[in-house]
């Protein structure tokens, strides 16, 4: 027992370094393992794939698998925005006692709004806004309640991504995890519909260089109705009215600028008056980055020579 | 005046027509794709990019025929330039062109069975079918599958760049199709030249 505890204590200090050299300093909150010590005696057992308890009525130490979808990855835990919590905040603290209490299944998990709303702290992510948004949503007409925030926001993992990531391909893979989580895997999908998921592949068949364009845009963009008011919108369409004009995209005036680069700096929007600054770093979106330089340059070179051709043509046709 | 000579064998003419159709709506597609917009200039982009993958691989496979036939033909030699004596010869078809033409000197280098192109043909044929059509083959195959094209590349996405290239050699060869139609406009007739391509005889 003694030495479990020692070696348990090695562990979390060899987890603390690690995450502390994955994050780097500087964007680390100062208060993120402020609960570290606390949350470890859950993690003893969420945090793997086995867990092991003292048996006290066969007196016998007991090693078990642990349910593959209870188990938390504790590197992301505590680089998500809700990292400094206790897993009892959230959680009610009778889950300190193994086995649970059965009757800690009914807990009533608090709902993003129970803790943000009015909330000074987020007011600049607009949850209220978000709320209503989602209100409208695919998910939450068909479902109801029993869809939940949580369901796309992981309570252990999420982290904002978006707003404050430079790299457009991070965002692009993190956004596009949260809506595959279920839609394309069937056991995550079943929990609400009767149907495991359907093929992505298949329902996009209509778009070329499929993998391409995942890879570099995200499911939102052509499934949510743009607004201005709040970064990510939140209201999914109805497969019906998604994006599925190529020039929405592939045109001067991209709606690519309203959605996926809406986060970008405005500067280096504004340099060149239009967004092949902020594209062109990212990736070359056929039509929508034109170079008024080239364009410019190519229509001389393109009259100069019709005008020689006319002018030879002229002289040839005069003089015979 | 002279006799006729058989200049086009057939498979010329037919791989040039076909070169000429693949070519015509290749500019036109990538056109409408590169200036797309909401209301489709010419085709709509997803009819636009259909039509140009399908020219682009059929033209893949015309060029080849071209270079091979071309490789075990006669038809070849014509594109083997004399580099020996090429400098004068071309300067003197570049004055002709330019001056003698308009003075009714007569051509400098008559076409002949030997000698199907003068100089100035000849070298903005071996450009367009050994420089830039192979180029624009190879940049084109790179965007038709990103996935072997270099993601990044000076810290420019490496589609831009070969995308960048494939419009600059598009709009070279374009270039060179109008200087190449008015040329040929330049025979005994307005029109012989067009007729020599279509029934093989000059
Ligand atoms: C000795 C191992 C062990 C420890 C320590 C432990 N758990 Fe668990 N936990 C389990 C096992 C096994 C299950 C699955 C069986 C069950 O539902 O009881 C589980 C299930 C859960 C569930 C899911 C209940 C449900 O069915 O919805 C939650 C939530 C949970 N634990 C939270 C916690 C929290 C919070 C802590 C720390 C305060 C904690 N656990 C500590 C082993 C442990
Ligand atoms: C920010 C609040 C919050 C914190 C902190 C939190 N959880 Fe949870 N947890 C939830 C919510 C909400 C659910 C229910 C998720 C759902 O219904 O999809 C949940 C579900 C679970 C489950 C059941 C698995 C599942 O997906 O249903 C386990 C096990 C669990 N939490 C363990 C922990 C442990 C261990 C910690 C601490 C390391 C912790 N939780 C911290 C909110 C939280
Ligand atoms: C139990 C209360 C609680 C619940 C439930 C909760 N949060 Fe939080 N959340 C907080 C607190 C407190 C903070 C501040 C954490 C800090 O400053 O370290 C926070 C921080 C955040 C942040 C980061 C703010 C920042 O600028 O770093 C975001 C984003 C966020 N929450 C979103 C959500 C979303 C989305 C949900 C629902 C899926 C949710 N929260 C549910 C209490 C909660
Ligand atoms: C269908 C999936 C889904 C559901 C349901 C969902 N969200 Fe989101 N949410 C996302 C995605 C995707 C992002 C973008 C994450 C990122 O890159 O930061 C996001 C981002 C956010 C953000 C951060 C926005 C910003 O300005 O950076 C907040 C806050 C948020 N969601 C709150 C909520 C709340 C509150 C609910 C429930 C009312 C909810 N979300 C339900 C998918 C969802
Ligand atoms: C928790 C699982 C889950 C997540 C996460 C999720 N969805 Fe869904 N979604 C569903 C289910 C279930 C349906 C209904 C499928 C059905 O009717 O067969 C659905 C339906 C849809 C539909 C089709 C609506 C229609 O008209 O049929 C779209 C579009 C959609 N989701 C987009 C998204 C996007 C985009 C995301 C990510 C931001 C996302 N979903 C995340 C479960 C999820
Ligand atoms: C380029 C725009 C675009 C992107 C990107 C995109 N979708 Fe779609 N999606 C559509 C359109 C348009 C439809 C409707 C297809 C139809 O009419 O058959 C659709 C259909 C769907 C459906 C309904 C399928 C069905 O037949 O019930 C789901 C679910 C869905 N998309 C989810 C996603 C997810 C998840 C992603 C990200 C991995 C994504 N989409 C990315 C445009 C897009
Ligand atoms: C949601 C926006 C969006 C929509 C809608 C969209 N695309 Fe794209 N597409 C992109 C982006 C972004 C890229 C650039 C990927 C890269 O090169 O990094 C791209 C790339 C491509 C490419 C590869 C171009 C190249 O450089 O080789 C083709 C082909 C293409 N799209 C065709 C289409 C067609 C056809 C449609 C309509 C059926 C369509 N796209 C709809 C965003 C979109
Ligand atoms: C509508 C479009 C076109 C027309 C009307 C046309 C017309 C002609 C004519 C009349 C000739 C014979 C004269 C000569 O030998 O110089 C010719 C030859 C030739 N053309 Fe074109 N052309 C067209 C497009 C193109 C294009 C797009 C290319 C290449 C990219 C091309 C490449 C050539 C070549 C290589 C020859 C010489 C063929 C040989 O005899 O081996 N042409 N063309």
């Amino acid at each position: 027992m003694k030495n479990n505890t020692v070696i348990s204590i090695l562990m979390l200090m060899g987890l603390f370094i690690a995450i502390h050299s994955a994050v780097g300093q500087d964007t680390l909150k100062d208060n993120k393992f402020k609960n570290a010590v606390e949350n470890h005696k859950c993690f003893k057992c969420h945090g793997q794939k086995y867990y092991s308890y003292y048996n006290e009525w066969t007196e016998k130490k007991v090693i078990k698998r642990m349910n593959p979808f209870y188990v938390i990855d504790s590197v992301k835990f505590y680089t998500q925005n809700h990292c400094s919590f206790k897993c009892i905040d959230c959680h009610d603290a009778d889950y300190e006692t193994f086995p649970h209490d059965g009757m800690l299944q009914m807990e009533g998990m608090s709902t993003c709004l129970d803790c943000h709303e009015d909330d000074e702290k987020t007011a600049k992510y607009h949850m209220e806004g978000i709320y209503k948004e989602y209100k409208a949503s695919v998910h939450f007409k068909k479902y109801g309640t029993v869809f939940s925030c949580w369901m796309c926001h992981d309570p252990h993992k999420y982290k904002v991504t978006a707003r404050e990531n430079e790299d457009i391909s991070n965002v692009i893979i993190y956004d596009n995890e949260m809506c595959l989580s279920c839609h394309s895997n069937g056991t995550n999908n079943t929990i609400l519909s009767d149907s495991a998921s359907k093929n992505m592949v298949a329902a996009h068949d209509w778009l070329p260089n499929q993998k391409l364009h995942f890879q570099n845009v995200r499911c939102l963009d052509c499934h949510v109705k743009i607004q201005n008011d709040s970064m990510v919108n939140h209201d999914i369409l109805p497969k019906k009215d998604a994006v599925k004009r190529c020039v929405d995209c592939h045109s001067k005036n991209t709606i690519l600028s309203a959605t996926l680069y809406k986060f970008q700096s405005k500067e280096s929007r504004s340099k060149l008056g239009f967004l092949n600054a902020t594209i062109l770093n990212n990736s070359y979106v056929v039509g929508a980055n034109r170079n008024h330089i080239l364009n410019k340059a190519s229509l001389i070179i393109f009259g100069l020579v019709i005008i020689l051709l006319i002018i030879h043509g002229i002289l040839r046709i005069i003089i015979k | 005046m002279k006799e006729k000579i058989y200049l086009y064998p057939i498979w010329v003419r037919i791989w040039h027509w076909l070169n000429a159709l693949l070519f015509l709506l290749l500019v036109l597609t990538g056109l409408s794709m590169q200036y797309a917009a909401k209301d489709s200039l010419l085709f709509p982009f997803n009819v636009s990019v259909t039509v140009h993958n399908t020219c682009g691989i059929i033209l893949v496979f015309n060029f080849l025929f071209f270079a091979f036939a071309n490789r075990f033909t006669w038809n070849g030699k014509y594109y083997n330039i004399r580099w020996k004596r090429y400098g004068k010869e071309l300067w003197r078809q570049i004055r002709f062109y330019s001056y003698g033409i308009f003075k009714k000197e007569p051509h400098p280098f008559p076409v002949t069975k030997k000698r199907k192109f003068n100089p100035l043909q000849q070298l903005s044929y071996v450009i367009a079918m050994y420089i830039l059509i192979p180029l624009i083959i190879i940049s084109g195959i790179g965007l038709l599958f990103p996935e072997i094209t270099l993601n990044v590349l000076f810290g420019k996405s490496g589609i831009w760049l070969t995308d960048l290239f494939h419009q600059f050699l598009g709009f070279s060869l374009t270039i060179f199709w109008l200087i190449h139609l008015y040329f040929c406009t330049i025979g005994k007739t307005a029109t012989s030249n067009f007729k020599s391509m279509i029934d093989g005889w000059h």
